[in-house]
């Protein structure tokens, strides 16, 4: 490497278990009226960097106009192998939607 | 006046919602031509450069030289980033700003060689180093992460206050350029201010890199502010360079203060980009900036 190129861009490598920045959930709201939804995830050292990477990332095409951010560990999320116990039990139970049910007679405004 | 420079053909791709009966509406009105936006774009200029409807005088076009080759130098040393900064994110971040860079790089250079009968392509490709007029800030190397940042701080304290005061000017197609510049240098403003602080408050050692690089790229202030012939006979056309000195001094020092950073004691370099007079370094970023279109004249991809 010639010495020019050695002073030109050059970052130092993290050595092992060097610091890494915290993980951010990203949650872009793409207009008005809509809500917030979530985009992707990125690095930051803080909340304020943290905004600031999220539109050069994920609003680079006209895609927000309001960026929430999140740390990552601060969302509990559901455990994937519990699927089954979660989210199987309403399949089968029509009668928890409003369509299972015909109207009575005589009953306005409905 | 940017509205009936539009050109629905050269559009960028835009990720819209597609699914309710409003951004329908919204893609329809795309369609029939109007640019989301309506932002000012080198593709605009050149049309309407050919169209007669924008021609520069002599001076104006010398001056756009100077803010289009400041921009383009700038956007080259910053894309060398990529793949290169601390984290991806900043990747990303210094990449967008060289972007934001080059766009501007690409209306000036597009206005100034309206009045030459020459394109962007020939005024970036086919100059030879005296006769660019970017000043010698723009082609200090990169140095680490800090140098950059200490860079940009000056930059972008030097280019919002300067196209702020641009999108008055007397020339149209220059304040509707500055128009649209103004808020991509303002977040530029913000990023390096935020990395200043973050730097100096830092560790030890980023602190210390923090003072290295702004005493490597502070003498380039100078250059940035000095007035000349040609930005005397602009007149309302331009803007004087040294009337925005006061507001960059109040601008830095309120974030040095801050960061307990001090710049007063750093001499100012010579300058003389403007008369084409460049330091060492202009010819190898011109080297890298030019080899392709100079062997393949004429190449596209």
């Amino acid at each position: 490497m010639s010495p020019q190129e050695s002073t030109e861009s050059t970052t130092p490598a993290p050595g092992e278990g060097g610091h890494r920045w915290p993980l951010w959930e990203v949650f872009v709201r793409s207009s008005r009226g809509l809500s917030h939804v979530h985009a992707g995830s990125l690095h930051a050292p803080d909340a304020a960097m943290a905004l600031r990477n999220a539109r050069d990332l994920y609003t680079r095409r006209n895609e927000g106009v309001s960026i929430w951010v999140v740390p990552s560990d601060a969302i509990a999320a559901s455990d994937p192998d519990a699927k089954g116990a979660f989210f199987e039990s309403p399949q089968g139970k029509d009668y928890r939607h409003a369509t299972y049910y015909t109207k009575s007679e005589g009953v306005k405004h409905l | 006046m940017t509205q009936s420079l539009g050109d629905a053909s050269a559009s960028a791709t835009r990720i819209l919602p597609s699914s309710s009966p409003r951004s329908q509406a919204r893609d329809g009105a795309l369609a029939a031509g109007a640019p989301p936006g309506n932002a000012l774009r080198p593709e605009d200029i050149a049309l309407a450069a050919q169209q007669g409807a924008a021609k520069p005088g002599e001076d104006v076009a010398n001056y756009a030289l100077r803010l289009g080759d400041d921009a383009l130098i700038l956007a080259q040393r910053l894309a060398h980033w990529i793949s290169r900064a601390p984290e991806l994110e900043e990747d990303v971040a210094l990449g967008n700003i060289a972007l934001d860079q080059l766009g501007h790089a690409r209306s000036f250079l597009t206005y100034a060689g309206s009045a030459w009968g020459k394109t962007e392509d020939e005024l970036a490709y086919f100059r030879r180093e005296p006769e660019f007029r970017s000043a010698h800030l723009f082609e200090q190397p990169n140095g680490d992460f800090a140098a950059t940042i200490a860079r940009q701080f000056i930059v972008a304290n030097y280019q919002f206050p300067l196209y702020r005061a641009l999108v008055n000017s007397s020339d149209p197609l220059l304040a509707a350029i500055a128009a649209k510049a103004v808020k991509e240098v303002d977040y530029h403003r913000d990023h390096s201010t935020q990395w200043v602080l973050r730097l100096a408050g830092g560790t030890e050692e980023s602190r210390r890199r923090m003072i290295a690089g702004l005493k490597l790229m502070w003498p380039f202030v100078g250059e940035l502010f000095e007035d000349d012939a040609l930005t005397a006979r602009l007149g309302d056309a331009g803007v004087v360079p040294s009337s925005l000195k006061a507001e960059f001094d109040r601008a830095t020092a309120e974030v040095l203060d801050e960061a307990e950073l001090d710049v007063s004691a750093y001499p100012m370099a010579t300058g003389g980009g403007r008369q084409g007079r460049h330091s060492e370094h202009l010819g190898f970023v011109l080297a890298e900036l030019q080899v392709l279109a100079r062997e393949f004249p004429g190449a596209s991809w």
